[in-house]
């Protein structure tokens, strides 16, 4: 890379990250970093000013891609609370361009309530789930989105229960905008933040996120990179699955966009 | 510091439920945002602020349970707000660990806790002193909160007020502890021409999050001021960044929360004596209990015995220093609860103290007071 290019790079990402937060504190091949690269992509390429952003994040390694990193006002809550902090603070200043980003745990599973109402609500937000299917900070435990027969610290003979799929419950919950992607579909989950992020509404988005050192170790994936890459064979794009048959959708995650609904028209 | 600002309702004499004057009292004091969700015998104060605050401009939202509105409020305030909820005895359970994240955070907020007979559903329409306790120990760690008791609907209007301005000084939640039968009594609640306000104290690029001063309290920031504002439940150091294992940071912070209220007693704490000189017995009374306990030191003064009530505005910080000064040689506790602040009182006193309970539901009568009194001086 050339001196001038590095350069650049290093401008921008000094416009976006508090220099003396870093490095990150994500464990190695945690796909936690790229969903925090995603995001800010997403804002630079979209045009919004970082300064008028709030990121509000609950408890768990996902509750660490916005706090203390991006330059911004950041709100680092209590345990699945964070959308509700959110809507406190957007209903009473409806000028922030508010963020919440958090865990499949914090959202789904004890946050689960407030995902609903403010779906229901259509509130203007987006919404990130940075959805790596296990507690990882506490120790790898099974969380509402860990697959059936998963190993996990609370399952060791496997997963017994069915996960939740959080793209289905937030558009039945009246949600503008819900979509699916994954940390291996960079460009595309780009996109999707893109979209959430020009939009009026609540938007959701689906971000699978490998955890190797909670559940990669305990279920046999080779390496990070492997488990990555593995994202890769496990989804389906919308468009595909829409035309496939559906035998060969079992155990097949699909991304895309299942809602897009802007509440300005 | 405290301007005086024009009230919202035209002044003069109104005939309110306690419900009803602490709602108005929130409007006169600046609140522009309320969270809540419905509980008895507190949803009066939900019903009138859906109404009353979209008339001055202000933001009203029934959330999905006592946690989200909690939530809310903290978001609200630091969006600029000056907010408020309303709850009872089992709402504020669901509530205390985001209150103890204002605490942590030093948001300034105002929780009024209508009290009900508990544990649990319990009565729900009962007045009780339930939550004397929990409203001080139910988060974890160690903190210091502010929280007040009204006697009457005048002071339902009062102590919101005041509770508005301890919360901006102190940077702390501030609990109004009423109770279902002050949250239902109709009497007349006089809406002055003015109220004194306390606003935020805000700062731009400074450290938001600690002073140098054990007891300092630093300014504010809002959201969208270009600030940066970093928030976190987690210890932080004065910059807000997340300081998780650094113990002396963990120590100054756990101390100064501590002691920015009890080095400020002498300016928080407010009591009411009634015939306390050379008394021989003292009652020490608070919230509607008060009301019957001045009846019945009035009728007992009447009979000639000596004594005098001791009325605690400000249960937290625990007025001690009032306690101790108490020269009567016994002190009656009267309360609805089996004995929750005469335990604090028992801490602190130089005399024999003796608790009065009522845990039926009903409220203190004054000839049960007196008949303790009496007891009390055979």
């Amino acid at each position: 890379m050339s001196e001038k290019k590095g350069k650049e790079m290093e401008a921008t990402w000094k416009k976006y990250l508090r220099k003396e937060t870093l490095p990150l504190p994500f464990c190695p091949g945690c796909g936690h970093g790229i969903v925090l690269s995603a995001i800010l992509r997403a804002i630079e390429a979209s045009g919004i000013d970082i300064k008028d952003m709030l990121f509000v994040s609950g408890i768990g390694c996902a509750g660490w891609i916005p706090s203390p990193h991006i330059r911004a006002d950041t709100m680092h809550v209590t345990h699945g609370r964070p959308i509700a902090f959110a809507t406190g603070a957007k209903l009473f200043n409806p000028r922030l361009k508010v963020m919440v980003v958090s865990g499949d745990g914090d959202l789904a599973s004890i946050g689960g309530n407030h995902l609903i109402h403010a779906a229901r609500r259509d509130i203007d937000m987006v919404v990130v789930c940075a959805n790596n299917e296990i507690y990882g900070m506490t120790g790898g435990q099974v969380s509402p989105t860990t697959g059936l027969g998963v190993k996990t610290t609370t399952t060791l003979a496997g997963n017994i229960e069915p996960p939740l799929d959080l793209c289905k419950l937030v558009e039945a919950a009246g949600a503008s905008y819900v979509a699916r992607s994954t940390v291996f579909h960079l460009e595309h989950l780009i996109s999707l933040l893109k979209r959430a992020l020009n939009l009026k509404g609540f938007s959701f988005i689906d971000a699978l996120s490998p955890c190797p050192t909670q559940y990669g170790r305990r279920n046999l994936y080779a390496s990070a990179a492997e488990q990555l890459k593995d994202l890769e064979k496990r989804c389906i794009l919308l468009q595909e699955a829409s035309a496939a048959p559906p035998e060969t959708l079992k155990d097949k995650v699909i991304i895309g966009e299942f809602v897009l609904r802007d509440s300005k028209q | 510091m405290s301007p005086k600002i024009k009230n919202l309702l035209p002044p003069g004499n109104y005939f309110f439920e306690g419900n009803q004057a602490c709602a108005e009292a929130a409007l006169a004091a600046g609140c522009r945002f309320f969270a809540g969700y419905p509980i008895s015998p507190s949803s009066e104060i939900l019903e009138r602020l859906s109404w009353r605050l979209p008339e001055v401009g202000g933001v009203f939202i029934q959330m999905e349970d006592e946690i989200a509105s909690i939530a809310a409020v903290i978001g609200a305030v630091w969006a600029g707000a000056k907010a408020m909820t309303a709850t009872s005895g089992p709402g504020l359970s669901l509530m205390l660990e985001n209150i103890g994240y204002a605490i942590i955070t030093e948001t300034p907020c105002v929780v009024v806790d209508v009290q009900r007979a508990g544990p649990s559903t319990g009565q729900a329409t009962r007045p009780y002193d339930g939550d004397i306790m929990q409203v001080k120990w139910g988060s974890s760690g160690d903190y210091q909160i502010i929280a007040l008791a009204p006697w009457s609907v005048q002071e339902m209007y009062d102590l919101t007020i005041q509770a508005f301005n301890l919360a901006e000084l102190y940077r702390v939640p501030v609990f109004v502890m009423g109770d279902a039968a002050l949250a239902h009594l109709r009497e007349s609640c006089r809406i002055p021409e003015e109220v004194e306000i306390v606003g935020r104290k805000k700062a731009s690029g400074v450290a938001h999050f600690g002073t140098d001063e054990l007891s300092g309290v630093p300014p504010m920031a809002s959201f969208g001021e270009g600030e940066g504002l970093i928030i976190t439940g987690s210890t932080h150091d004065a910059l807000g960044y997340r300081r998780t294992q650094d113990s002396d940071i963990q120590q100054k912070l756990v101390n100064r929360l501590n002691e920015k209220i009890l080095s400020n007693v002498g300016e928080i704490i407010e009591t009411e004596e009634y015939f306390l000189e050379g008394a021989d017995v003292a009652v020490v009374a608070y919230g509607i209990v008060a009301r019957a306990a001045l009846a019945a030191v009035k009728e007992a003064r009447l009979r000639g015995i000596k004594i005098g009530l001791l009325r605690l505005k400000t249960l937290w910080p625990f007025p001690e220093e009032k306690i101790r000064a108490l020269e009567a040689k016994k002190i009656v506790v009267p309360e609805l609860n089996r004995g929750q602040l005469v335990r604090e009182v028992e801490r602190v006193a130089q005399a024999e103290v003796i608790s009065v309970n009522r845990v039926d539901g009903e409220i203190m009568r004054p000839g049960e007071i007196v008949e303790a009194i009496k007891g009390v001086r055979d």
